[in-house]
């Protein structure tokens, strides 16, 4: 029976390929369990939305599981130097070097600003934090993302919240054929169909927040992301056959070498 | 252009014709659209748009739940000053009202902050009316110093001001400003504004450019809805949004619905809405764009708020006061206006939850800006 592999990622190795975000849930407890239904080891929190000096959060407290690796993102700043600073106050909060950085200017589509991600993303892996940046499938960035130390690249699939699934799928390909970090798929992602085919295509991991969060039984949706990401991943290893919609030709175009 | 050029090239009685002219060709095609023009918006609040009402209800709330999600945002006013130099005909605050005039003083400021840190907020919107030398630039710098660290995050509904005076501010801690147009029919803004420095219509309606320069991360628009007519004045409110969110981007918008209630004045309503084209109101501005929040505040009913919770709604104000010094001592006679959603912000929390909702009280830090 094949097993999906696990996933290294920084100093960790994750068996699920499926992360999750933490926004958008009826309440923090509806949230606990849809992750927990998951399988979810790696979630990401926004820091705008924690208190991270109150020990007693109610969000951040019901995350607090020994295989929950904690990722807090920058959600909402709008510069590098603000990323920075944020991404540091949380690491001395939070005891966590890991961080997802999100850098949006653009507060209506919440669309990444690649340059400023790119010198925030330098930063950071300069003060020793496991950076994992939001980016557009953009594959010159993601190089050049990696030439700075980057942990992973996180390519949108289409706009966040969007559920329009793999809208970038041409240059997610190109990223995933010549990254040498994971590639975690994050955006867009509306249905379990969408998580198993960025699996089938190659990206090392999908992030899943508001397909999640917003179905009428988020638990049983978690469940569901998460057994399509197990299948997708076994599938690859399997080796899915080749497509073809017609029969072998019936008389060979190269018959005459024999 | 400014938007100001932009408002002067469109007359209000054609606009107006427009809207009553749609046809229910025109509401079908704004509903099937994905992305949706001024002349779409046009078709939902007109008549016409009136039988497919409960369509637009269902498109709303599926897309303000993809958007926001389960949430509602809460945040609660701090009224800090009732002095107003001000005649708008149909405020509380008017300067020829004859209430009692009071501005809190950093003591008083503090005891009304306990008071609303019991009550669980941590999104405070500070409100004055327009008295430049007791409640004006200076005071709200001082009040800012001394609030920033009791809030996650701070905004206003005050006078507008000078983009520098609005870069001074965010400097120090302002997240988002409020600044409601009350009619962009300018001639009748005229004559519900006659004197005092509201009076100055252009200076208002460009508040939000000025904002968008001084880099605020949030701008509230609206009109005052009882004026003039709802449809046309809201078509403008559209407008002006559509304009605001292509020249300053890097803003988010939010939008509110203020209808006109009883006060101490004896100003009435020229335009009513109901709570019917409310409803059709808020679902357009849902369809018509799909990131910007739509607040309700305690002007409406409790009935009434609990049901908009699924229509699109994504921010409400509790157990508000809207008078100086009231959360720390009740005196009903400095209040602008009376509330109508008069239940205490737990009440509130237990209803949004209850409709399958989560009450988010933090959305910001006072770091991430």
């Amino acid at each position: 029976m094949i097993k999906a592999q696990p996933l290294k990622l920084g100093d960790k190795e994750f068996k699920s390929r499926l992360f999750t975000g933490t926004g958008k849930f009826s309440s923090n407890q509806m949230m606990e369990d849809a992750i927990l239904a998951s399988g979810s080891e790696l979630v990401t929190v926004a820091l705008r939305r924690v208190d991270i000096h109150d020990q007693t959060d109610d969000l951040l407290s019901h995350l607090k599981h020994p295989h929950i690796q904690l990722l807090p993102n920058t959600s909402g700043v709008r510069t590098a130097k603000e990323a920075v600073f944020a991404a540091q106050l949380a690491r001395e909060a939070l005891g966590t070097n890991w961080v997802k950085l999100e850098i949006h200017p653009d507060p209506r589509y919440l669309l990444p600003d690649s340059e400023e991600t790119l010198k925030a993303t330098r930063e950071l892996v300069k003060l020793g934090f496991i950076v994992l940046p939001y980016i557009q499938a953009d594959p010159v960035l993601c190089k050049k993302l990696e030439d700075v130390g980057t942990a992973a690249v996180m390519p949108l699939g289409s706009p966040i919240g969007s559920n329009q699934g793999l809208q970038t799928r041409d240059f997610l390909r190109i990223i995933i054929e010549q990254s040498n970090v994971p590639v975690i798929v994050d955006a867009g992602i509306g249905v379990p169909s969408h998580a198993a085919e960025a699996i089938e295509m190659g990206a090392d991991a999908v992030l899943v927040n508001t397909a999640i969060a917003v179905s009428d039984d988020p638990v049983a949706m978690g469940h569901a992301f998460r057994l399509a990401v197990e299948a997708g991943a076994i599938a690859r290893k399997a080796k899915v056959g080749r497509k073809s919609m017609i029969a072998e030709a019936s008389s060979p175009l190269t018959s005459f070498l024999d | 252009m400014g938007f100001y050029e932009l408002l002067q090239s469109h007359d209000w009685d054609k606009t107006k014709d427009d809207i009553y002219s749609k046809s229910s060709n025109d509401v079908v095609r704004a509903l099937e659209s994905d992305q949706l023009t001024v002349d779409d918006f046009k078709a939902l609040i007109s008549p016409a748009a009136s039988p497919y009402l409960e369509e637009m209800a269902q498109q709303s709330r599926m897309k303000t739940l993809r958007r926001f999600g389960r949430t509602i945002q809460m945040y609660v006013p701090l009224y800090l000053s009732n002095e107003c130099t001000n005649f708008c005909i149909y405020c509380g605050f008017n300067h020829e009202n004859s209430v009692s005039r009071l501005t809190l003083n950093s003591v008083q400021i503090l005891e009304e902050v306990e008071a609303i840190k019991k009550l669980g907020f941590e999104h405070l919107l500070l409100v004055t009316g327009e008295h430049p030398v007791k409640a004006g630039f200076f005071y709200l710098k001082d009040t800012i110093r001394l609030l920033k660290e009791h809030f996650k995050l701070i905004s206003i509904e005050v006078a507008p001001m000078d983009t520098e005076q609005y870069k001074e501010l965010v400097g120090l801690g302002l997240n988002s400003v409020y600044i409601y147009q009350e009619t962009f029919h300018e001639k009748r803004y005229n004559v519900y504004h006659p004197k005092g420095k509201k009076a100055n219509f252009r200076y208002r309606l460009e508040t939000p450019e000025r904002l968008g320069q001084a880099g605020a991360y949030k701008t509230g628009l609206g009109c005052l809805l009882g004026l003039e007519d709802w449809r046309v004045d809201s078509f403008f409110t559209a407008l002006h949004l559509d304009y605001l969110r292509r020249n300053y981007w890097r803003t988010k918008y939010s939008i509110a619905f203020p209808r006109l209630r009883p006060h101490v004045g004896s100003f009435q309503p020229n335009s009513i809405i109901s709570d019917r084209e409310l409803v059709q109101l808020i679902c357009a501005y849902r369809l018509f764009d799909e990131n910007v929040e739509l607040s309700l505040s305690t002007r409406e009913s409790a009935k009434f708020r609990d049901r908009l919770v699924h229509l699109g709604i994504t921010t409400m104000s509790a157990g508000s006061s809207t008078e100086p010094g009231g959360y720390a001592n009740k005196n009903r006679s400095l209040e602008q206006f009376s509330i109508s959603d008069a239940r205490s912000p737990e009440e509130v929390k237990n209803q949004i939850q209850a409709a399958g909702y989560e009450a988010v009280w933090k959305d910001w830090d006072s770091y991430l800006q």
